[in-house]
């Protein structure tokens, strides 16, 4: 079965693989060349389709999904925006998966010791799936900056992960997201491995003054782009289907 | 000017703490709707994948979460997400496994057969974009001589980076595939 390309993938866009700036790069990047494809095939173009079933009812509401006495501690935001291709073609149905630190900067997670408070009603992870015109949103607290052993201690500014699937499985991204004016923005190794600003300007959230929830949470919008499609022409096929 | 088009989100590292939100119950959370990530829900042969991801100094990578996508015993793709499955490496010895299917072959888009494989991603610490790579069988010698992306890689090491082993010792048929991140024996990756 024929379906249409993507757009070749700018790794001078994405960050590069090694970057000593941050040390976990040095051992865990690849020294060969990545082999390229040029073209993908069934296997690359087609990817697994998540529908809502899969969602629990409070998924998106990390203020709420692990809480057992209350809502979790610190600034209530929601995150909000629209997921694209490179044709600003929406993207309907995508699964996200975020997950972050409490407002502390301490993740729920078994290898993280930090000093900061676990917050018993925070789990700091969340699904959902883009509707009919690409749009999300999440409700969470706005996460804490955290130091890390880097060179010497570093901190993180705030950030949220995210995951997110698109159609087809070579559309697929990690990444994280940051917030406006966070002071700690320009000091990250972590976002440093990325070049261009233009390229880091995406990954901050605008605060969203006219979405936020009155007298509840603040607002950021934070739009997503996935590979675009290519146009189909005219198929070669050598055994005639 | 060339014609302009919307720049890609750029990627950044899943970090040590992706399992919060890619595996929450290896994170110590509980367990949402899917129970066993780490099990295709594909008709086929039963098969068992299982490896360790090495970085340049020939250690585990005991904080990488791999994905696998891979069409059925029939070389048909589920249209659901029955073809993926998702496992960590295990925090102590850096193993991790799968349960899934040997998928059948299928064509590639120049109407070429391919090999029976398995599409593999990479996520990690310090792995600033997540990699790409394909496992194949080492018992589809024949289907792997003629598979036209095994064709391309620049050396038989290349090549042979990407078949994973059967395991005779194990009571399940297992196939065991280490993914060497870096240095000599480095698995040849992908960019598609």
């Amino acid at each position: 079965m024929s379906r249409p390309d993507l757009f070749t993938r700018d790794r001078n866009w994405h960050p590069p693989q090694y970057d000593p700036g941050y040390k976990s790069t040095v051992l865990r990047s690849p020294r060969r060349n990545l082999i390229s494809l040029e073209k993908g095939g069934e296997g690359e173009l087609t990817g697994p389709v998540f529908g809502h079933q899969i969602l629990d009812e409070l998924d998106n509401d990390l203020i709420r999904n692990y809480a057992t006495d209350g809502d979790a501690i610190g600034e209530r935001i929601v995150v909000h925006g629209q997921v694209l291709d490179q044709n600003a073609k929406p993207q309907p149905g995508v699964l996200l998966e975020v997950w972050q630190a409490n407002a502390g900067g301490r993740y729920r997670h078994v290898v993280d010791g930090y000093v900061a408070p676990l917050d018993p009603n925070f789990g700091g992870c969340g699904r959902c799936i883009t509707d009919d015109e690409g749009r999300y949103f999440f409700r969470t607290i706005r996460p804490g900056p955290y130091p890390w052993r880097n060179n010497g201690c570093e901190w993180r500014p705030a950030h949220i992960h995210i995951s997110i699937f698109g159609h087809a499985f070579t559309q697929r991204l990690v990444t994280q997201l940051y917030f406006e004016g966070d002071p700690l923005i320009p000091l990250c190794p972590i976002l440093n491995t990325i070049t261009d600003p233009a390229a880091v300007d995406m990954l901050i959230a605008r605060l969203d003054m006219e979405n936020q929830k009155v007298f509840d949470s603040l607002a950021y919008r934070f739009d997503m782009v996935l590979r675009g499609q290519r146009s189909t022409y005219f198929e070669n096929r050598p055994q005639g289907n | 000017m060339p014609v302009k088009y919307l720049k890609e989100t750029p990627s950044q590292t899943a970090g040590p703490y992706v399992h919060i939100g890619m595996l929450p119950a290896v994170a110590g959370l509980k367990v949402r709707t899917q129970e066993k990530p780490w099990i295709t829900g594909l008709k086929g042969e039963t098969i068992v994948i299982e490896g360790t991801v090495y970085d340049g100094d020939r250690e585990p990578v005991r904080d990488a979460v791999l994905e696998i996508w891979q069409a059925d015993g029939k070389g048909k793709f589920d249209g659901g997400y029955a073809g993926f499955a998702r496992a960590a490496s295990d925090l102590k010895t850096g193993l991790y496994r799968f349960e899934t299917v040997k998928p059948g072959g299928f064509t590639w888009h120049d109407g070429r057969m391919q090999a029976p494989h398995v599409t593999v991603y990479i996520f990690a610490r310090g792995i600033n974009m997540h990699l790409h790579t394909r496992l194949y069988f080492s018992d589809e010698e024949k289907a792997n001589a003629e598979d036209p992306v095994l064709r391309m890689l620049p050396s038989q090491a290349a090549r042979d980076s990407l078949v994973a082993c059967v395991d005779p010792a194990a009571k399940e048929k297992t196939y065991r595939f280490d993914i060497v991140l870096q240095g000599e024996r480095e698995t040849a990756f992908f960019d598609v």
